[in-house]
């Protein structure tokens, strides 16, 4: 990296997968690029850079979010989750478990994506949050079945060029039975 | 070439998960932008503002002062390359040369690269290059009666014939006469394409993203005039390919910068710049005209088909290949044209050849059924042909009408009141549609190294390409069967030209190439492996060619078939398409791995939907570039989509094929938008014959009783 006036870079923190890094960063850099260039945190895909394909989703503050529409300076002080970060040692997150038996994916490019916004779209749904494809929206009504058409509405920002719908579709369906599952479990 | 039969349990034909499938779920899988190296420099590209004309000059004084920026490489300073060379696929496509010279062909065609330290030092540089053309005129529309259209030979030659076509349609009691388009149309693989050139110890080493390594290694060392040895090309890890991974202008601009600057240079395309650098499929414009007896049998059948083509490389969309293969009659005629415009080159795109080909031809066969009043399964079914209706030769299996069965049965299709616009569902016009596909099982001279380890595990070396397929998997299970052990004990390791030439993946070739290559090698290392012998520390390891068994196959009509079937809800008054559901039978060899041969075909069968409901690239005739060159204007089907989609097969054997496998990754889409169309047909009564099906087609076309 070459020195630089201070009015162009900044020295910023950044938690990611609970670790604390701190970075001199070009005002200019993305979250993303933040994540995959100077973290070495490579699972955040950069399929088009430009908020319209998903691949770049990671969780800031539990909430899915592109990180390609994001500043790097500006995520300090936010709790960011990246693929590498979702699961416990060596036990995958049942989403990827999920995503893995099923083979929801092909290329595996959008794959990272595809996950991170799948867990989210799990807690959102049992949030209690409607969706386009909700017919009862009002609150009381409580989360609508997590069907396949909802799934499929939730997920969509997330591109897939191999058209590996069908699997995802059936990867997150049965993460999120096994989610509801564990809680009548643990309930 | 097969193995002996024995006791343990096969495991071609059971489903196994990737063998790279953890790395891709937890991000650990590395792709051609991800490995890092130390003193790495950023490449961009900056693409031309015109669509023809001469390079007058570029300002790179001020750009050169910029912070981080190492070099701007353009026409006046670049290192030449050399072009007059025939490469593994044909004579190399004159836009990979970059900075040769100052002549601009296409609007978005390479005049400078920036190299700097970073890649948003690049990037802020790359944009404030100012670049002063000679603008010249432009030609970008393309029309079907183009003056300048001319046959070519693509995938066979411009055109077959065979008897009197006017007499024939004369004589038949049905004609149909239609005209039928497709748009162009871009892969748009999720991973951009992206490549990383450095030189190590005197050898130049290229991270790259592609469907080939000795394809894109042979193309570098011809290009900068290299011996073949001296170049190594990577890609162990490819996000998607469909055709448009081959070599392009950011592998040649890398290894530029790289000899220039003498350090690591990272070029990667924007997703912006793929619209004009990464290819893409011309748009057809096709006639098709049928004439049948009152039974159906079919006396005529023309097809010709217009695609175009950059004003300095040929390529021909061989539009026509379904009719040489799928129905015969006693005129026969096809061609293929072609025009040159001041555009980018097309290139191969997931079925090239077949998917806009078979959208014309099996949405008329439907027109012709409707007509006839014939079910449209029974009339393909009267029109089997004997023989290859354009080459002549015999079929090595046509497994065609085993699909239709299958897929009717399953599909529901018995219960079909052929009626259109009679159906409904609210607001929803319903309709169902079926069409034929097929695709070529080729292959390609490979070569395999297998080896017999110490520990008595075995590794397989060979230059093959996963770019999504499963084809790691597929050749792990097939190497397994071949040694007679269990999967887990063979490791395979791809994408990497120093393991020796192989076949790309493309034209659903791959799999079938590698898996000869390596059912070779592992034969003769059973035999040189004596039971109860010792392994030297080294391993036993014995190389394969499949050159000379290649050479000795039999010349027949080798293909892959299937049916589609498509349930489609049509909105009268908003013009919006939904499919509800769609359902695939394949006849397509041996199927290795069901798990992700599944995959293959369904997403096949969604390229299909996505090609006859939303893509569609469009060019500005002022400028001639593209409106909306992104995700976002360019629709690619997303998960809201996409319905219910089945894939299933039928047993499906060629005697002569000592593999067995035929290739999945292509046949999936071909068919598939007509049986979308034909369905739009069914529920409205109005024929599509122009992709896409957008709402506003939908509207004007009009709909019975809307």
């Amino acid at each position: 990296m070459s020195s630089a006036p201070s009015s162009t870079y900044s020295a910023v923190t950044l938690t990611v997968n609970g670790e604390k890094h701190t970075l001199t960063v070009d005002h200019r850099t993305t979250l993303l690029d933040a994540l995959r260039e100077r973290l070495d945190l490579t699972g955040t895909k950069k399929g088009c850079d430009q908020g319209q394909c998903g691949a770049c989703t990671v969780l800031v503050d539990g909430r899915r979010n592109v990180s390609c529409l994001q500043l790097a300076v500006a995520a300090e002080g936010r709790e960011i989750t990246t693929v590498e970060g979702v699961a416990e040692g060596d036990r995958l997150h049942p989403v990827q478990e999920a995503f893995l038996e099923l083979d929801g994916y092909q290329c595996g490019y959008c794959t990272p994506g595809q996950i991170c916004s799948a867990i989210a779209v799990i807690e959102e749904h049992a949030a209690g949050w409607p969706s386009a494809a909700t017919d009862d929206v009002r609150p009381e009504a409580g989360p609508p079945p997590l069907t396949p058409e909802e799934i499929r509405e939730r997920m969509s920002g997330n591109l897939c060029r191999c058209g590996a719908y069908v699997a995802i579709v059936e990867a997150v369906a049965r993460a999120a039975a096994d989610r509801s599952a564990a809680k009548e479990v643990a309930a | 070439m097969t193995t002996a039969p024995t006791a343990r349990q096969g495991a071609v034909g059971t489903a196994h998960t990737r063998v790279e499938g953890r790395d891709k779920v937890t991000g650990a899988a590395r792709y051609a932008a991800e490995i890092p190296f130390p003193g790495l420099a950023h490449g961009w590209l900056v693409l031309s503002t015109v669509a023809r004309g001469r390079i007058r000059s570029l300002d790179t004084a001020p750009v050169l002062a910029m912070p981080g920026v190492l070099a701007v490489l353009h026409h006046g300073n670049a290192p030449r390359v050399e072009t007059d060379y025939t490469g593994l696929l044909g004579k190399p496509d004159p836009t990979t040369a970059v900075f040769q010279h100052d002549r601009v062909p296409h609007l978005g065609w390479p005049v400078a690269l920036v190299v700097a330290e970073t890649s948003e030092q690049a990037r802020e540089a790359a944009e404030t290059l100012v670049v002063h053309y000679d603008r010249e005129p432009h030609d970008i529309a393309f029309t079907a009666d183009h003056p300048r259209a001319y046959p070519a030979a693509g995938y066979g030659p411009a055109a077959t014939e065979k008897g009197d076509l006017e007499a024939e349609l004369a004589a038949s009691a049905v004609v149909v006469d239609a005209e039928y388009t497709t748009p162009e149309e871009h892969h748009n693989p999720m991973e951009p394409h992206a490549a990383t050139a450095r030189w190590e110890d005197g050898r130049l080493e290229v991270v790259d993203s592609n469907q080939g390594t000795t394809w894109v290694a042979g193309e570098l060392a011809s290009l900068f005039s290299l011996d073949p040895s001296a170049v190594r090309v990577r890609s162990e890890h490819v996000g998607g390919g469909f055709g448009s991974k081959g070599v392009r202008a950011h592998q040649v601009a890398a290894v530029m910068a790289a000899t220039v600057l003498q350090r690591p240079v990272r070029v990667a395309m924007t997703r912006r710049q793929m619209f004009s650098l990464a290819g893409y499929r011309s748009p057809t414009a096709q006639r098709i005209r049928l004439g049948a007896d009152a039974d159906g049998r079919l006396r005529a059948l023309e097809h010709r088909s217009l695609n175009l083509t950059s004003t300095v490389h040929e390529f021909i969309e061989s539009s026509t290949a379904p009719s040489r293969v799928m129905y015969d009659a006693d005129a026969h005629h096809t061609v293929n044209r072609v025009v040159r415009l001041d555009v980018g080159t097309p290139t191969w795109m997931r079925a090239p050849g077949e998917a806009p080909g078979s959208f014309a031809l099996e949405s008329a066969f439907d027109e012709l059924a409707e007509k006839l009043g014939v079910d449209p399964i029974d009339l393909r079914l009267r029109n089997e042909p004997e023989r290859g209706p354009a080459s002549g030769l015999p079929f090595a299996g046509r497994n065609l009408s085993a699909c239709f069965r299958e897929g009717a049965r399953r599909f529901g299709w018995a219960d079909r009141d052929p009626r259109p616009g009679v159906r409904r569902d609210g607001r929803w016009l319903l309709g169902t549609g079926t069409a034929a596909a097929s695709f070529a099982a080729g292959a390609g001279p490979s070569t395999a190294a297998v080896t017999a380890e110490a520990d008595g595990t075995f590794t397989v070396r060979i230059n093959a390409a996963d770019i999504g397929t499963g084809a790691r998997t597929a050749l792990t299970l097939v190497a397994a069967d071949a040694l007679d052990v269990a999967p887990d004990r063979v490791r395979v390791r791809i994408g990497d030209s120093d393991f020796g030439p192989a076949m790309i993946a493309g034209g659903s070739t791959g799999t079938r190439s590698w898996s000869w290559a390596i059912n070779l090698a592992a034969a003769e290392l059973r035999e040189r492996l004596t039971p109860g012998g010792t392994v030297p520390p080294e391993g036993i390891t014995v190389r394969s060619d499949t050159t000379a068994a290649l050479g000795a196959l039999a010349q027949k009509e080798r293909h892959s078939y299937g049916a589609q079937f498509a349930e489609v809800a049509v909105d009268p008054a908003t013009g919006e398409v939904r499919v509800r559901r769609m359902l695939g039978v394949f006849a397509a060899g041996r199927i290795v791995n069901p798990l992700t041969a599944r995959g293959q075909f369904t997403g096949g069968m969604i390229w299909g939907i996505s090609m006859a409901l939303h893509e569609e690239a469009v060019r500005d005739r002022a400028t001639g570039g593209h409106y909306g060159a992104d995700l976002a204007a360019y629709h690619v089907a997303a998960h809201a989509d996409v319905p219910a989609v089945e894939a299933h097969w039928v047993d499906d054997h060629d005697p002569d094929d000592p593999v067995g496998i035929k290739g999945i990754g292509e046949v999936g889409i071909v068919g598939a938008a007509a049986a979308v169309a034909n369905a739009v047909w069914h529920a409205t009564g109005v024929r599509h014959r122009h992709l896409p099906i957008r709402p506003d087609r939908v509207l004007l076309a009009g709909a019975p009783d809307a």
